[in-house]
């Protein structure tokens, strides 16, 4: 496969997508660090995989990139504690999903000081280098928080060619990428030219929507350096369309590539890795100091200063929001993540998590839920998805509760990108249908599993 | 925090576009062709119009209110369904006879199946096929093109009741023969059909297929393809009516089967059937197929693999 390796000069055809207002008000506005806050209450399942146990007892001092969680299966990352100070209560509390986890609040002693143990990790192979990002607790920061040390371990049998950097950040109003690209652009190129030496790859393909072009410059000085003696790590401007940042999409986009239905961009021969992962890799190995910080975009109309913040992780939405000069208007929605994507949470009484990348809060105005009408068959959420489904008719099954139905339109294909509920002029809940229909099949599963069991 | 939040699922952005704004996009498609009629035909058609939309809407409200659902004369539907037959109706036709027709076309065809969205065949169609099989005389006189000018109008036959070559290419492209009200102008026509693509109201593909497959058809059965695409209400019909969303294909191809089925069907019925005309029987046999032509056509989802895929 490697042999072949073309940079593409532009973008592949993809599928489907839909053109949403950009509104990136905070993109050339510096990012602000935080203050230690007086308490943080750090979640316990900040990643996909098995939640961590706390490894701290009510009463300990911890100090800043000191585990506080961990867990012995695989697809885990630690936790580290984000403030030093002391451990007050763990309990379980409410995430962005609605669901409740075990938490660990510290109340801070405003040192902030570090951990004793903290060192730069000494790398020399592709083991040294898994181990290390386990240890730094980094997962998928552009939202998925999938374990990144899980992504990078690429099975012997999987022909892996391609590194994609995805700065494509299709959301609106999001513009953490960017200005993580702007801010620290030593940190990308650091962690890009280490990735591609210790992984031994020959192309790296940095994805990024035509609609931030100082970020782009930034990019190609990085690609052009003198490091990239053969022209290896290129950048490549896409189309500023949602959702390019989709690892399935962006994939196809930069290398023609499709990753198969269930499988992973391993078995499409690349890895993609968030830019701001990339940077706080590079970071990571300069200092040792695990993932204890997120920068965050702070927006919506509701927001009286939009901006990036650079926030202790753990510190709650309130404070958050409250830093950004509070509200101007009545919020009446907040959102954890992007309009197209994120979670809207019932109130400011929740924890930053890793993958967070965004706070958005909105008025009335455009937090009101539309009335939706029947629908007339106009065929556009079809059109206008990236995973080539037909949205209309996965509701139809939904709606009829068939399992089987179901299945054979490929429900679980769906990655509720939200494009179908955005083009859809009769403005149904299309994805909040296809949410349901997974829950049905999942119900269904676990219905027939102790069956099977039993046999 | 003392004031509730809303909570709903992703996504919290929605674009702007809605039903009744694609039916006004329609409505204002139509519009070059309403503006032929009344000066091909004369104010009645302004009339026949009124009476249609009027009777159209009148019809759904009522039928609304009577089933005890919500009230859905605001999306607009109705008057596209009243325009769309007013102008598939030839001029001296009977008021009461338009107003049948468009009681069918809402009360029977749409309303009695669940109202918008839920017809399997085109409303507008149904309902001139009844009044066609139902009052055949009133349906098929036609007047010729001003009339109204002339107090000696006799009646007249449309271009593909005449003899081959009756009218010329340019009589054809205005519009200035017997026919239906919106018909018979292929340059009003096509004005409506480019502003609903630019409009990205319509796909162009069952208009285009429609146009190319019945063009293709009519060699093959040594007809002059140009008099075909121009005469009778083939344009009106690939363009405003089998491209009804409801009642066509909503994977791009199925819509090519069903549009070069309709193509092909309309040559074949105007060709070899007793009937002049063969659009709305085409459509409403296609319309019929939908179902069966989207079940076949489902487009394959990204990276599924299909039995006997190379790897």
């Amino acid at each position: 496969m490697d042999k072949n390796l073309t940079f593409p000069r532009k973008p592949y055809r993809t599928h489907g997508g839909v053109h949403v207002p950009h509104l990136k008000n905070t993109a050339h506005i510096e990012s602000v660090e935080m203050p230690a806050p007086k308490t943080v209450t750090i979640t316990m399942s900040q990643h996909i995989g098995a939640p961590c146990k706390p490894t701290v007892k009510v009463g300990d001092t911890v100090y800043v990139g000191q585990v506080i969680g961990d867990s012995d299966a695989y697809v885990s990352a630690p936790i580290h504690s984000s403030v030093s100070g002391t451990v007050k209560k763990i309990e379980k509390v409410a995430v962005a999903d609605g669901s409740k986890v075990d938490a660990i609040t510290i109340e801070s002693d405003g040192e902030m000081t570090l951990f004793d143990g903290i060192k730069p990790p000494v790398i020399n192979n592709i083991s040294d280098l898994l181990k290390a990002i386990r240890a730094s607790g980094l997962v998928g920061l552009g939202g998925a928080g999938f374990p990144a040390h899980v992504k990078l371990n690429i099975p012997a049998d999987k022909d892996v060619d391609t590194l994609i950097i995805n700065v494509a950040e299709c959301e609106p109003y999001i513009t953490a990428d960017h200005r993580e690209v702007l801010e620290n652009s030593w940190a990308i190129m650091s962690g890009v030219y280490a990735l591609k030496d210790i992984l031994g790859l020959k192309r790296v393909i940095i994805g990024v929507e035509n609609n931030k072009p100082d970020a782009i410059k930034v990019l190609k000085d990085i690609a052009d350096n003198d490091i990239d003696k053969y022209d290896e790590v290129r950048v490549l401007p896409l189309k500023a369309s949602y959702p390019f940042g989709a690892e399935k999409v962006l994939i196809k986009a930069c290398t023609n590539r499709v990753v198969p239905m269930g499988k992973l961009p391993s078995d499409a021969g690349c890895i993609v890795m968030n830019v701001a992962s990339v940077a706080f890799l590079a970071e990571y190995m300069r200092t040792g100091i695990p993932l204890t910080k997120k920068r965050l975009t702070i927006d919506g109309d509701a927001i009286k200063e939009p901006k990036n913040v650079i926030v202790p992780i753990g510190v709650s939405v309130k404070e958050v929001i409250e830093f950004a000069g509070g509200y101007k208007r009545e919020p009446k929605k907040l959102i954890m993540g992007g309009p197209m994507m994120g979670a809207a949470i019932s109130d400011d009484n929740i924890f930053v998590a890793k993958q967070n990348n965004a706070i958005l809060a909105f008025t009335e105005k455009k937090a009101k839920l539309m009335e939706s009408t029947a629908c007339i068959r106009c065929g556009k959420c079809v059109d206008a998805c990236p995973m080539s489904l037909l949205p209309v008719s996965i509701c139809k099954a939904v709606d009829s509760k068939d399992v089987s139905a179901m299945m054979s339109t490929n429900i679980l294909n769906c990655m509720e990108c939200g494009c179908c509920s955005y083009a859809c002029p009769a403005n149904r809940h299309l994805v909040n249908t296809i949410k349901l229909g997974k829950q049905i099949i999942n119900n269904e599963k676990k219905r027939q599993m102790p069956l099977k069991e039993g046999k | 925090m003392e004031n509730k939040m809303y909570v709903s699922s992703s996504p919290h952005f929605r674009s702007d576009s809605s039903t009744t704004k694609i039916m006004l996009d329609v409505i204002i498609a139509l519009i070059p062709a309403c503006i032929a009629a009344t000066i091909i035909f004369g104010p009645m058609s302004l009339m026949l119009i009124g009476v249609c939309v009027a009777t159209c809407v009148l019809s759904e409200y009522i039928s609304r209110k009577v089933m005890k659902r919500d009230n859905t004369i605001g999306d607009l539907s109705a008057v596209v369904t009243g325009l769309l037959l007013a102008l598939n109706l030839p001029v001296n036709i009977n008021p009461l006879i338009a107003m049948f027709g468009c009681i069918v076309a809402i009360v029977v065809v749409k309303q009695m199946f669940g109202g918008i969205g839920m017809n399997f065949v085109n409303p507008a169609l149904a309902a001139r096929i009844v009044l066609l099989v139902s009052f055949p005389n009133a349906m098929m006189t036609w007047v010729d093109a001003f009339y109204y000018k002339n107090p000696d109008a006799v009646t007249s036959a449309t271009p593909l009741a005449s003899e081959v070559g009756a009218y010329s290419y340019v009589d054809l492209l205005l519009g200035t023969h017997g026919g239906s009200l919106g018909e018979t102008c292929a340059v009003a026509l096509v004005i409506g059909g480019v502003y609903l693509v630019i409009k990205k109201v319509i796909s162009p593909i069952i208009p285009c297929v429609y146009i190319a497959s019945s063009a293709l058809m009519a060699l093959v059965i040594g007809q002059d393809p140009i008099y075909q695409i121009l005469s009778g209400g083939l344009l009106l019909g690939a363009i405003f009516m089998a491209t009804d969303y409801v009642t066509s294909p909503i994977t791009k191809w199925g819509k090519v089967i069903y549009a070069i089925g309709c193509g092909v069907l309309t040559i074949l019925l105007r060709t070899y059937s007793n009937m002049p005309e063969g659009v709305s029987f085409s459509i409403l046999l296609m319309n019929i197929l939908v179902p069966l032509i989207e079940s076949a056509t489902t487009p394959k989802a990204f990276g599924a693999v299909r039995k006997g895929d190379k790897k």
